[in-house]
């Protein structure tokens, strides 16, 4: 019954909704199975922008580049929220309303089932030659025994319908199975709300954080030694476990020839580590090989190269020594870095430019043929004077300030370029001082991170799968035996005798099975002698 | 055999496969061609009937050849046949393909392997269900289906052999692409029927006793089933290898059991676009055509995510959509 038609009934105003009733019909409205469809093909259709625009969440690097592109766009995508499709208000909007839906189509579902699995299987219909998958035979057993053996054969897999006086004799049999269809179908529903439950805790309490630790290098987990942190809403610094790890090691197994040669087969990175006052432990990094300590999981996720530079000043002091961490430009491993010497007498020195890991020649331009640290050499151009280090702003370590500096030139005007081999070592010109390669060492890039909730997210989805099977394969479907004595040659009083007729009839309530072949294998049970 | 020759075999395999496929096509445009002849036939006698008298109901061959519904029989049993070597020779191509690479592996390390893994699993999921739903109405789609993406495959797609980067080298991979390749070829075959709903709908019920190759496709309500009943397989599957294997993995190899990459939120489209269809042919006003067409956004959505995305987006961080090693930097 729809609500207008109460309305129309109603003796005041006619077409004039109550408040109340405005509210059921929206909620009846809401909770219709064609409004669950229309919002899951809209969902479809909101997810679509952020495959095609970058996502913040996914490659901040490229929505930067993406804006830097589009000018007139960014404005207008901005305020549409398209770099960050799925936390944005429109698509969590279509999410909540679906979920809206979903609650209230399942609820009352729940209460109807509830009394479904109480209930006996229904009355025998009065004429189960109509139903559209019916059989009849003749047998000479009589009707008592026909039903007998229906009520065995059919009693090993289906509820029957209890015999009542009140139905008139016992002529027929009834009988019901499949009840867990719709359990599985509410089960998966209803999973549909754990999974999100588990993905909305992971987003509000969970963090990722990266670090690049050079090889030898430690790290402790306090919110200070991240390099870049990024908590859920919720997230309490209180929450970070006491643990910390070294990088003892990192080894990459290079693919040397064929058409992979220069990719990576395996990386591996020893680390040992400690939690809380336990002794140490050592482990083994690996990609698909997370380290997981307490409740955070530490993962492998990139490396690179971290050349070992000594700057010696004009006065002949180490002005700075120590690992530097050059990042990756592309596959070849050529790398970009900075290495800043502020305490330099007498003026601070700034070193920027390339790693080549392997390095050669090709028609005149450097370049790195394979990415494996095997002939390295780093070229960098060199700057002295103010770095910008000394007015208390704070500075990328990748990114050298060079508005005050002045760039140092050779005797022929050009800029000066270091080309430092491992274990060369070049002056400086002017007396300026000196600069050392001493050596390589790897780095490698940690993801470290909790995602709470996860193991409730993945319960959800394997409990949805279960259900999605049970609803998608189990066939609830009841079925009918009724048997009747007829006199034979079907004239009434002939002296033909009798005979039992048998209908055996069934309803397919998915509407997708097909009930010939289960009605046949019934009838010849039933005739089985 | 070392592992160049596994290289040449499989190629040698997925041509040898694309020939027999196309052998299979002739067999059964021939089988449709034969479809029709039993009209012309009945024409000719009704000439002689009324011309002499005694004419035998049964159209009788002439000695030594056989009549047009033993030529159709034959004509598809022989594609039967054709499509059973045919995918014989694609399974060589696949294990030739695992076998070339060092160490041996699964074929799916990129989407030339896919592709053929995707293709072998339609043919199979075809030979599967065959006599259980009478396929053999759909072997030319099936089979001309097959060979086309086939030949993309090798023309557009095709890469020499190359060790899985570690990302992709985990029993989660397996297990997740195992699925998503049954599921993709289920879908597909179920595409299949939901594309034939919409063709006999639009053409109609065939007369009583029409012949040709419209009267040999079921009717509209078990062309309904079947898309269902295989859409219903695949849909679980799809669900296993999606949000459950996938995301184990992703968590394993990437830290982030989801993370909105351009591959997931397609798959997630497809995902829910077939919880749509599976939802709309239980809504009146939905059912029948409603649901095929959504049958196939969904189909589209799905080989979309295969091939198309890539050309769209560049942040992927599926491997076969990047060709650098996994490698993933991002700093400030
Ligand atoms: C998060 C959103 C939803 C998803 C992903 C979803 C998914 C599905 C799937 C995959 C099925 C097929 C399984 C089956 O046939 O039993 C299904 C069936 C069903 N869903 Fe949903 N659903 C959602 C929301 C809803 C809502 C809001 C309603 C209520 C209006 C609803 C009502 C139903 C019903 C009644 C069936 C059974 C259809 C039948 O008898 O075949 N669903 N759903």
């Amino acid at each position: 019954m729809s609500v207008d038609d109460k309305t129309d009934q109603r003796p005041v105003g006619r077409g004039e909704l109550t408040a109340r009733e405005l509210l059921r019909w929206v909620w009846r409205q809401v909770t219709s199975m064609r409004t669950a469809l229309v919002l899951l093909l809209l969902l479809a259709l909101a997810a679509i922008p952020g495959s095609v625009i970058p996502q913040t969440g996914v490659d901040a690097l490229e929505v930067t580049r993406w804006k830097e592109e589009h000018p007139d766009l960014t404005p207008i995508y901005e305020k549409l929220d398209l770099f960050s499709v799925y936390d944005s208000i429109w698509f969590s909007a279509i999410y909540l309303l679906l979920v809206l839906s979903l609650v209230g189509c399942i609820v009352p579902r729940l209460f109807v089932y509830a009394r479904a699995l109480r209930a006996q299987p229904p009355r025998t219909p009065r004429h189960l030659t109509r139903l559209a998958d019916h059989v009849s035979y003749e047998t000479d057993l009589a009707p008592e025994e026909v039903l007998d053996r229906a009520r065995a054969v059919l009693g090993k897999r289906h509820r029957l319908r209890a015999v009542d006086p009140a139905d008139g004799p016992a002529d027929s049999v009834s009988a019901e199975r499949g009840y867990l269809r719709e359990a599985g179908n509410l089960l998966f529903h209803l999973s549909v709300l754990v999974v999100l439950a588990g993905f909305g805790i992971g987003g509000l309490y969970g963090y990722q954080g990266g670090v690049i630790l050079v090889q030898g290098s430690t790290f402790g987990n306090s919110l200070t030694q991240y390099d870049d942190f990024d908590p859920g809403g919720l997230f309490t610094p209180e929450q970070l476990d006491d643990f910390d790890f070294t990088v003892d090691s990192f080894e990459v197994d290079w693919l040397r020839s064929g058409s992979g040669a220069g990719t990576a087969r395996g990386f591996e990175a020893g680390i040992s580590y400690r939690e809380g006052d336990r002794p140490q432990e050592e482990y083994d990094l690996r990609v698909n090989h997370p380290l997981s300590i307490d409740s955070t999981d530490v993962f492998l996720i990139g490396h690179g190269y971290a050349p070992v530079i000594t700057v010696r000043d004009g006065e002949g002091n180490v002005a700075w020594t120590g690992p530097t961490v050059f990042l990756p430009q592309d596959s070849s491993f050529v790398s970009f870095g900075v290495i800043k010497a502020p305490t330099a007498e007498p003026e601070q020195i700034g070193l920027e430019g390339l790693f080549y890991p392997t390095f050669d020649l090709y028609e005149g331009d450097p370049v790195s043929v394979f990415p494996e640290a095997l002939k390295p050499l780093v070229s960098m151009l060199v700057y002295t004077g103010d770095l910008g280090l000394d007015d208390g702003t704070s500075q990328s370590v990748y990114v050298l300030d060079k508005d005050k500096a002045t760039q140092l030139e050779g005797e022929d005007g050009k800029p000066f370029r270091l080309d430092l081999s491992v274990g060369e070592t070049v002056e400086l010109p002017d007396g300026l001082g000196s600069v050392t390669f001493e050596r390589v060492d790897p780095w490698i890039r940690v993801q470290i991170s909790q995602t709470p909730g996860k193991e409730v997210a993945l319960l959800g989805v394997v409990l949805a799968l279960i259900g999605l099977c049970g609803s998608l394969f189990i066939r609830p479907r009841r079925i009918w035996v009724r048997a009747r004595t007829v006199t034979r040659d079907g004239a009434a009083g002939g002296g033909g005798g009798t005979m039992t007729v048998v209908d055996v009839a069934g309803l397919d309530r998915s509407g997708n099975g097909e009930l010939d072949e289960v009605l046949a294998d019934l009838v010849a049970a039933l005739k089985k002698e | 055999m070392s592992d160049g020759a596994w290289e040449t075999l499989s190629n040698q395999a997925v041509a040898a496969a694309g020939l027999v496929y196309f052998v299979a096509l002739i067999v059964h445009l021939a089988e449709w061609a034969a479809l029709r002849q039993p009209a012309a036939n009945e024409v000719k006698q009704a000439v002689a009937v009324g011309g002499e008298s005694e004419t035998p109901a049964v159209s009788e061959a002439p000695a030594g050849r056989r009549t047009p519904e033993e030529r159709v029989a034959f004509l598809n049993r022989l594609g039967f046949l054709t499509i059973c070597i045919a995918a014989a020779a694609h399974l060589v191509a696949l294990v030739g393909r695992g076998m070339a690479a060092d160490p041996n592996r699964v074929p799916w390390g990129n989407m030339y392997e896919f592709t053929v893994s995707g293709t072998f699993v339609v043919t199979v999921g075809y030979l599967a269900l065959y006599r259980r739903f009478r396929l053999d109405w759909m072997a030319p789609i099936v089979v001309g289906f097959v060979l086309t993406v086939l030949m993309v495959a090798v023309i557009w797609l095709h890469e020499p052999v190359q060790p899985l980067t570690e990302a992709l080298n985990s029993y989660w991979l397996v297990i997740h692409v195992v699925s998503a390749v049954i599921a993709t070829g289920a879908f597909t075959l179920g595409g299949f029927a939901s594309i034939m709903y919409l063709v006999k709908m639009r053409a109609g019920e065939p007369e009583e006793g029409a012949t040709g190759f419209l009267a040999r496709v079921p009717g509209l309500e078990a062309l309904d089933k079947l898309a269902y009943r295989v859409h219903a397989f695949a849909f679980p599957v799809w669900t296993f290898a999606v949000l459950i294997t996938g995301p184990i993995w992703a968590h394993e190899a990437w830290s982030r059991y989801w993370n909105w990459d351009p591959k997931e939120v397609w798959a997630f489209i497809t995902w829910v676009v077939y919880a749509g269809y599976l939802h709309a042919r239980a809504t009146a006003g939905w059912k029948g055509r409603n649901a095929a067409i959504l049958a196939l956004v969904g189909l589209a959505t799905l080989w979309f995510n295969f091939i198309g995305i890539n050309y769209f987006s560049t942040s992927s961080q599926h491997a076969y959509a990047l060709q650098a090693p996994a490698v993933l930097l991002v700093v400030e």
